[in-house]
Parts: structure tokens; C-alpha cells; sequence
């Protein structure tokens, strides 16, 4: 590659507009983790009063937080069960784009135009057309399906960039030392593409996980962690409202973590089996 | 996932032992595949979006909707002088973020892709501007609320700096806030198409121009920023379409001082108005599909996705 002596001037200006930019980027997220810590008499400003979990045992004690663990748990599942179906859906699909096939366009730019819709706009026709239809919105009805419309674009466009990448010499060769389509798919396709699947899954957890505008109008009587969160804001003037995004914020670095981990073992396993 | 299971062993033979019984064609087994994804799309996308098409000329009062041919939703939203305002208030942030994100995105992905030397290194600094995305917008909005306060930490650096002797008033719940958190929210839309254009680039492109005695702004206005466009429209496009669907950052950043098309529609939605509302969304995603369908047609983006 280009291996030169010394770095041309843009790139110490870029450098420098990088870190600015991460500063940006962190900072004010690392004053929200820093300010839940407060202590119990301290405000939502600086300076800390002390140091304390007070606020992040406030959300567990009953009272104005009842609904923040319940709703913490009915997004945990619903953000699996998004990303379980846009794996299989997306994955799919994936496949089905490397051909062309009558209806391939149509496709291509629903998900398009889903991607780009006014997330506020899908749950509203969705919610519309379940009231049309006296049918009554719920978690695991409408707004699965409004988040699916968010999240199998995202799967699918993901999945493009990962064929991208697939030598399909593989594939070839499989079926030339004799495989079923079946076999095929199983040990050769789907493992050289685990990295990617578990980016899809991880990607899309966390963008059901924390999903609000397309959800919002459509969840029915049951709320989700980011619409108990949205309640609270207008409510709420604690730091409990901090310690929350800190704890919400954590789950999802758990789970980036936890797929980085694996796609890095996967990848590192694989470099060994090479050499 | 019962959609997706039957679909799948059909397209691929169904059982390992007795091989190439069943013989779809390619093309029926594309469509089988893709299948599940279309159901999906076209029940809950395009038939809602027809509902609001539908709804758009229905006639409504305080207790329900009735079916009708009305213009009037449309009438009245086309007259109204609030429309233009909120179209113009929507299209001024979307512009100004635009510029930012485009400026922040280009150099930023150059910068990834073209400066940084190992792979490592790469793949450790994107994923450091990719991991806020995968967190709370919510919450990310309203980290920015101590942080540019009155006695926000901005402030109280400043003062401890001694470069002003009173807090800064336009930090917080101002236009200035709301630009700073859609800055903060979607320049990695920016970021990941353009690193992903860039990286296409033969690097002996580059070394070509600089030996036909190209300048390094030369090099960039005729070989990198062509090369590049696909990944700026489709940067753009999500930016674009981000802000101007947006009402939670104008709510919660401007102090009331600015409203979003979408937070107006928010509140025709809450007032169960929803043929009025209807139109209004039917005019935004008219708005939205046309600026798309521009930008779309500088790039064949189908052909840049799908290999």
C-alpha cells in the first residue's frame, strides 16, 4: 500500500478533525453516564454532590419508575423477536437479490422508500389501517410490524454490502464436489456469512431496542422502554432520568460488545484454519 | 418466522439424501427468497401509505371519519400560511445539517479510509463514530440538555477558562441546539455510504492524477468527488429524509421556538383529526419522495447497492 515517509499536512488537519469530532460525539453522553451518579441531593447540572447509585435505585422503588423494569422486559423481547425475523427475512432476500427476477425493482425501491418514510408516518397509517380493520393495536402486532418496516430495509441493504464481499467460487465449488443446495447453504454459505448475519442481529436489536417514532402510535396499551423514557422527560427533572439512559445505554454496549466479541473470535478462528 | 421457514425449503432442495428431486427455476427460487420481505413491505408500508391516501379525502368531526371525495383537507393545508412556514422552518434545518453532516461526513471518511494506515485501526475508529447509532437517539438527545444548559458543562468550562464572564442563552433550546443534536444524530449517515464509495477507489487513480501533475484539490474535484457521488447522494438522501421526518429533537431541543412538520402532524394525530392529518402526510411524503426521486436520479444507487 502507499507507505510514505511522511504524512502530508491534510492529514494532521484530519486527524485533528477526527478527535474533535469523537469529542463531540462522547461528550455530552459521558455528562449524562457521569451526572446519574449523583448523589441524593444533587440536580440535573453540575456540579456533583457527592457520588451515589441513589438515582439508579430510585428506578427500581415503586412509585413514579413502576413501569420502567416491565417496560425494559416487553423491549428485550420484542427487540429479539425483530431481529430474529429480520435475520431470516433479510438473509433471504439477500440471496434472492443476487439474480435478477421479475418484481426485483418493485422490491428494491419499497425498501428504499420504507428506509426514507417519516418514521412517524408508518405507525400512523399502520394504527390507521388497524382501526379501519377494528382491530386493536398491540406490542407483538402493529408495532412489530412498523418496526420491520425499519429494520429489514436496514437488514437488507446490510446484507447487499456482505454479498458484496462473497466470493461465490465457494458456492461453486460445493456444488461441484457434489453438494445438495441444501448442504450447500448450510456449510458453506451461511458460515462464510456468520459475520455479517450477526451484524444484522445486533443491528437490528438495538435499532428495535430503541426504537420511539415508528412505535409510538402504534404500541397500544403496553409501552416500550424508549416510550416510558419519552413519558418521562416532560415529567421527570431527577437525575433517575440519566440513570436510566446510562442503564439503557449499557444494555445496548452489551450487546454491540458481545457481537463484536463473537465476529472477532469467528474471524480470528478462521485466519487459524487458513494458515 | 413461519413465513420464511417453508419458503426457504422449498428453495433449496428439500431434503439433503434424495438430491435435485425437486427443480425450481432460478428465477422462482430469487422470488421465493425475497418473498417474505415483499409480503412485509407491502402490507405494512405501501397498504398503510394508501390508507393515508385514502383517509386524505375522507370527511371527519369530533366523533369519527366518514368515507368522502373531499378536497377540502387539502385545500385547507395548501392555504394555510402555517404549512409554508413549517415546510421553510423544516427545510432550513435540513439544509444547514446537510451542509455539516456532508462537510464533517467526506472528510471524516477520507480520512478513515485513505489516511488511516492498518486495518485495525480503521475498523476500531468507525466503529467508535458506528456505536452511538446503535444507542438511544432518545436518550442522546437529552444527554446534549446538561451539557449546553445555562450551568451546563459548555458553559462552566468556558467561564473556568475565563473566556466569557456570563453563560452562554443560545446554547439550549434553540435552533443552535436542535442543528448541534442532528449533527450529532446522523453525520454517521453520512459517513458510512461515503467510506463505503471511497474504499472502491483504485488507490492507482489517485497516484495517476498526482503524476499527471494533478494538486491535491485538483485530485479531489475531478477524480475523488465523481468517483464518490453514489455514496454522497446516499448520504445525503438519509440525512435529508431524517430531519425533514423529525419531531422529537425540534420538541425536545428548540424551547418551543421552532415546530417540525411532522411534530405539527403529531398534534393533528393526538386530536384524532386524521383526515387533515392524512394530508399533511400525503403532502410531506410527496415532498420527500420528490427531493429522493432528484437525488436519485444523479446516481444509480440500485446499481451501486446490488452487485
Amino acid at each position: 500500500m502507499r507507505h510514505h515517509a511522511r504524512r502530508p499536512w491534510t492529514f494532521y488537519a484530519l486527524a485533528m478533525l477526527m478527535t474533535l469530532f469523537l469529542l463531540f460525539l462522547y461528550g455530552p453522553m459521558l455528562v449524562i453516564y457521569i451526572l446519574s451518579f449523583q448523589g441524593p441531593e444533587g440536580g440535573v447540572t453540575f456540579p456533583m454532590v457527592g457520588t451515589s447509585t441513589f438515582w439508579f435505585e430510585e428506578i427500581l422503588r415503586p412509585g413514579q419508575m413502576a413501569n420502567i423494569p416491565a417496560a425494559f422486559g416487553r423491549s428485550i423481547l420484542l427487540a429479539s423477536l425483530v431481529s430474529l425475523l429480520t435475520v431470516l427475512i433479510s438473509v433471504a432476500a439477500g440471496m434472492g437479490f443476487r439474480r435478477r427476477f421479475p418484481g426485483s425493482g418493485l422490491i428494491f425501491y419499497l425498501a428504499v422508500a420504507s428506509l426514507v418514510m417519516p418514521s412517524l408516518l408508518v405507525g400512523f397509517g399502520i394504527g390507521l389501517g388497524f382501526q379501519l380493520f377494528g382491530w386493536q393495536p398491540g406490542l407483538f402486532t402493529s408495532a412489530l410490524a412498523a418496526q420491520l418496516t425499519w429494520t429489514l430495509p436496514f437488514g437488507l441493504f446490510a446484507m447487499f454490502a456482505v454479498f458484496n464481499r462473497f466470493n461465490r467460487a465457494y458456492e461453486e465449488a460445493a456444488t461441484d464436489l457434489g453438494a445438495s443446495a441444501w448442504q450447500r447453504l448450510r456449510h458453506v454459505t451461511l458460515p462464510i456469512l456468520l459475520p455479517g448475519i450477526l451484524g444484522v442481529a445486533m443491528g437490528s436489536f438495538t435499532l428495535s431496542y430503541d426504537e420511539y417514532a415508528r412505535t409510538t402510535l402504534v404500541a397500544g396499551n403496553r409501552n416500550t422502554l424508549p416510550l416510558e423514557i419519552y413519558a418521562l422527560i416532560s415529567s421527570a427533572t431527577s437525575p433517575t432520568l440519566f440513570a436510566i439512559g446510562t442503564v439503557t445505554t449499557a444494555v445496548s454496549f452489551l450487546v454491540i460488545g458481545t457481537t463484536l466479541a463473537l465476529v472477532i473470535r469467528l474471524q480470528r478462528r478462521r485466519a487459524a484454519a487458513l494458515r | 418466522m413461519s413465513i420464511t421457514q417453508p419458503a426457504e425449503h422449498a428453495a433449496l432442495a428439500p431434503r439433503p439424501t434424495r438430491r435435485r428431486r425437486l427443480r425450481l427455476s432460478p428465477r422462482l427460487v430469487s422470488l421465493l427468497q425475497v418473498g417474505p420481505l415483499g409480503i412485509v413491505l407491502i402490507a405494512f408500508f405501501a397498504l398503510p401509505t394508501l390508507i393515508f391516501l385514502v383517509v386524505s379525502f375522507y370527511d371527519y368531526d369530533r366523533t369519527g371519519i366518514y368515507p368522502d371525495f373531499l378536497l377540502d383537507n387539502y385545500r385547507e393545508l395548501l392555504t394555510s400560511p402555517a404549512t409554508l412556514r413549517l415546510y421553510l422552518s423544516s427545510l432550513q434545518f435540513a439544509f444547514i445539517v446537510w451542509g455539516i453532516t456532508l462537510f464533517l461526513g467526506f472528510n471524516i471518511a477520507w480520512f478513515l479510509v485513505i489516511h488511516v494506515r492498518t486495518r485495525v485501526m480503521r475498523t476500531v475508529l468507525f466503529l467508535l463514530c458506528a456505536i452511538p447509532f446503535w444507542t438511544s437517539g432518545i436518550i442522546r438527545t437529552i444527554a446534549w440538555i446538561p451539557f449546553l444548559g445555562r450551568n451546563g458543562a459548555f458553559n462552566s468550562a468556558l467561564m473556568d477558562l475565563h473566556l466569557i464572564d456570563r453563560p452562554l442563552d443560545f446554547l439550549l433550546f434553540s435552533p443552535f441546539a436542535v442543528c448541534v443534536t442532528y449533527v450529532h444524530l446522523f453525520t454517521l449517515l453520512m459517513i458510512g455510504p461515503i467510506a463505503n464509495s471511497l474504499s472502491k477507489i483504485d488507490p492507482a487513480l489517485l497516484e495517476a492524477a498526482r503524476d499527471a501533475g494533478a494538486s491535491r484539490w485538483q485530485t479531489m474535484v475531478e477524480v475523488v468527488i465523481p468517483l464518490s457521488k453514489t455514496g454522497i447522494a446516499l448520504g445525503s438522501i438519509l440525512v435529508f429524509t431524517q430531519v425533514m421526518g423529525d419531531f422529537f429533537v425540534v420538541k425536545q431541543m428548540s424551547g418551543g421556538q421552532s415546530a417540525s412538520i411532522v411534530s405539527a402532524l403529531a398534534t393533528e394525530i393526538q386530536a384524532m383529526q386524521y383526515p387533515p392529518a392524512s394530508a399533511s402526510a400525503m403532502l410531506l411524503v410527496l415532498f420527500v419522495a420528490l427531493m429522493v426521486a432528484g437525488m436519485m436520479r444523479i446516481v444509480d444507487i440500485r446499481k451501486e447497492l446490488v452487485r
